[in-house]
């Protein structure tokens, strides 16, 4: 159903992964550079870039240059989306049920 | 009676009879749910709805495993029927009652081969401090301060303190 990618639903799946989702709690905390992340947690500078790549991709971080460092914060766009999903997923839903009972109603 | 802000409302017009409706949606919900939604590892086997109040609605994988996300609170055929959703805004299972939202769904007659299916997915907040918690702070121009903080031990399934 690829009308239905939207990047609400992309930000859902890459908070999926156990990784990302501590990489994204620690960015709720404060806001940080690779540099800071891979000394927090048990991931490699390149795999927290490769993680910070997917949720930036998805909505739910940003990052700025300061200086010689980028630092990656959570972005507030990303977050209020989510709302939005649940809203999108029955609308979805209810439209495919309306096709499904129809037929019902054409093939007793 | 609905809050705009931790719940969302929609509805549907079908041309089949209220029974038809209501069995379709509840019985052979598999038809009709968009197939990526689930969170088994293997492909989608089944969906099931047991038929009564305290039932489970479960998925079942076709390597047999099975996916429990919601509980049916209320079941009155063919009008209404009202389950919890127990799962989490990064879209896992969510084990605290406390913390699931509900999903009530109504069927109105409008003539002998028209119902109006009227869906309210409620208490979106239960979902931890998440979805208004992030807001105020948002708003609140303090940046993202101990409501952003609590929102991310929620995603990340943190165990409740003292628990």
């Amino acid at each position: 159903m690829p009308t239905y990618a939207n990047r609400t639903a992309e930000a859902l799946g890459a908070l999926g992964v156990p990784t990302r989702r501590a990489i994204f709690e620690q960015l709720g905390e404060r806001p940080s550079a690779v540099v800071d992340l891979a000394a927090r947690l048990p991931v490699s500078r390149p795999a927290v870039s490769q993680h910070l790549k997917v949720l930036k991709d998805a909505g739910l971080v940003r990052d700025v240059q300061e200086g010689t460092r980028r630092v990656y914060s959570l972005d507030p766009a990303g977050i209020d989306g989510l709302r939005d999903y649940l809203d999108r997923f029955w609308n979805t839903a209810l439209h495919s049920f309306k096709t499904r009972v129809e037929q019902q109603e054409e093939t007793p | 009676m609905t809050d705009t802000t931790t719940a969302i409302t929609t509805s549907i017009v079908v041309d089949a009879p209220v029974d038809t409706a209501f069995a379709v949606f509840t019985g052979d919900m598999a038809s009709w749910w968009p197939p990526e939604h689930h969170l088994l590892q293997a492909p989608l086997d089944s969906m099931v709805f047991e038929a009564r109040a305290g039932g489970r609605i479960y998925d079942v994988g076709t390597d047999g495993s099975e996916c429990q996300w919601a509980r049916v609170l209320a079941y009155d055929p063919p009008n209404r029927v009202v389950f919890s959703w127990d799962i989490s805004v990064a879209w896992q299972i969510e084990t605290d009652p406390a913390k699931t939202s509900e999903v009530e769904v109504r069927f109105v007659p409008e003539g002998e081969h028209r119902t109006r299916v009227e869906l309210e997915h409620r208490h979106l907040d239960r979902h931890g401090d998440g979805w208004e918690g992030v807001r105020e702070a948002v708003r609140s121009g303090g940046g993202w301060g101990m409501g952003l903080e609590r929102f991310a031990r929620r995603v990340a399934g943190a165990p409740v303190s003292g628990a």
